[in-house]
């Protein structure tokens, strides 16, 4: 019994409480990003935002997920009804999966493997599984249409994307998120590889069908894309895989180029302070730069979307990564 | 044939500005900096319930039927209201009162027929029906809307201070 308990139940509980700690401020996260975005955005257009429900409408996030909890869930006509449930279920899953091998701190990881920056890769990648599905099972041709959409998009700013992974990666010579990190106590790769970092910060805003590039959810020409026949509980799973998932992207960006953890300056009183705020600044940095960017530019047209993605992001970061390549060859500072 | 010389030279510089342009993404940054600037600026917000805009004095709202300050009714029964009403809204009978004054009997306004055109106000001679400040008396049900002398009697009890003063500060221009 007592072998039983130390071998196999004690590790269970403690990688239970591990994920606890992770997926429990992740989605108090989600909801006050929802919040953060309706007052940002309002500040940026002259308005207040919520501020009724609590003080300063803190408690908005919590009424609204209240209110979708306690809608009707209706199953269209004709939709497939395993795949209408899963798609949402899958969309949330992979948004907080992802979340295992992303270092919080030196050490503080659930899982600190050895392929961290290709895991993530390959659990953004699925993320399009989620929203196929949903636009394929819900039997309306707005959803179909925003499906299809959003496959094409997530697709073409993937290849843009790995490129760009891999001019971090010459830079590092390790995959492991940790290294990574620690690879950038000299200098962060925002610096060096600038032009990259914008990039993939714009290939970021794509791959979460954010604004500028929300044309999945286009809701002036497809009212609401791939999940316009969703509501209540499935809805608000699509909701918080969207903003999990913009969390996970802006923890990637703040890994690759800003340093993660690091605090910016080496020296005393920067690094007093813990490197898990540190990173929590730097994510909620990128952050609100997703809702500053949606403040401000208008939607893509499609064609334009793919140029972009196409004709632009994928021959200048296929450049990129020969030109660093280049640069680290010539002078020699390729990593060990 | 490209232009050459002087022409093409101003056609190759106006490439190079739009192509550095573009790849310094200047525009997509000034317009980051105009949201940004605006996000500092003072809301134009008015918490409607808690707060209200200024109404005009010859605000046309809902209507009252008002009194003389001595607690006589000021309508007379002329009908002039009712004939000149073009929604057909307004419904008055009378007859004499027991000291001989001609007084309605019965004053009804339909709210959901009103189109708040103010004619009933401007007919008026006696000022006894006005249309109010009030803008707030949505109703939960259809029948609350269609009003009577009683109800129209109360809400000119109700707004005669605010009545008062619009009238007086508009009677310059009547």
């Amino acid at each position: 019994m007592a072998e039983f308990f130390n071998g196999f139940l004690l590790p269970l509980i403690i990688i239970v409480l591990k994920i606890l700690a992770i997926t429990v401020p992740l989605l108090v996260a989600v909801a006050f990003m929802t919040y953060a975005e309706r007052k940002i955005m309002g500040a940026m257009q002259l308005r207040q935002g919520p501020s009724l429900v609590g003080p300063f409408g803190l408690l908005q996030p919590f009424a609204d997920g209240l209110k979708l909890f306690a809608k009707e869930q209706i199953l269209p006509e004709g939709a497939n009804r395993v795949v209408f449930y899963i798609a949402p279920m899958i969309t949330f899953f992979l948004a907080l999966v992802a979340w295992a091998v992303i270092p919080f701190d030196y050490g503080v990881v659930l899982s600190n493997i050895n392929v961290g920056v290709l895991y993530l890769f390959a659990i953004s990648s699925l993320g399009v599984y989620g929203i196929v599905m949903a636009g394929w099972a819900s039997n309306s041709r707005y959803a179909f249409l925003g499906a299809l959409r959003s496959a094409a998009q997530m697709v073409s700013y993937e290849v843009s994307m790995g490129l760009i992974i891999i001019t971090v990666l010459l830079c590092v010579g390790s995959l492991n998120l940790t290294d990574i990190v620690r690879a950038q106590e000299t200098i962060w790769f925002a610096i060096p590889l600038f032009p990259m970092f914008i990039m993939f910060f714009i290939s970021a805003l794509a791959e979460t069908n954010r604004s500028p590039f929300d044309l999945p959810e286009g809701e002036s020409e497809l009212v609401a894309g791939f999940m316009v026949e969703y509501s209540s509980a499935p809805f608000a799973l699509f909701f918080l895989g969207e903003y999990a998932n913009m969390i996970l992207m802006s923890a990637m960006t703040s890994i690759l180029f800003l340093g993660g953890w690091l605090s910016p300056l080496p020296f005393a009183p920067f690094t007093w302070i813990p490197g898990v705020v540190w990173f929590a600044l730097k994510i909620s940095a990128c952050l609100f730069t997703f809702v500053w960017v949606r403040a401000t530019m208008p939607r893509y047209r499609y064609d334009q979307l793919m140029r972009l993605g196409w004709k632009v992001f994928l021959p200048f970061s296929l450049f990129w990564v020969v030109l660093t390549a280049g640069v680290l060859v010539t002078f020699g500072w390729l990593p060990k | 044939m490209r232009p050459v010389g002087k022409e093409g030279d101003e056609e190759a510089m106006a490439f190079l500005d739009r192509a550095a342009r573009s790849l310094f993404l200047t525009e997509l940054v000034s317009g980051l900096a105009l949201t940004f600037s605006y996000m500092f600026k003072p809301k134009v917000t008015l918490n409607y319930p808690y707060e209200k805009g200024p109404i005009s004095s010859r605000f046309r709202g809902e209507h009252v039927l008002r009194r003389y300050a001595n607690g006589e009714e000021r309508c007379i029964a002329c009908k002039l209201c009712e004939a000149v009403c073009p929604a057909l809204a307004i419904t008055i009978e009378a007859e004499p009162r027991n000291d001989g004054s001609r007084r309605t009997t019965r004053y009804d306004i339909d709210m959901t027929k009103c189109i708040y055109c103010g004619l009933c106000q401007e007919a008026c001679p006696v000022d006894a029906v006005v249309m109010g400040p009030n803008f707030e008396f949505s109703t939960e049900n259809r029948e609350e809307l269609f009003y009577n002398k009683q109800k129209l009697l109360a809400n000119g009890d109700r707004w005669e201070a605010e009545i008062a003063q619009n009238l007086a500060a508009e009677a310059p221009y009547r």
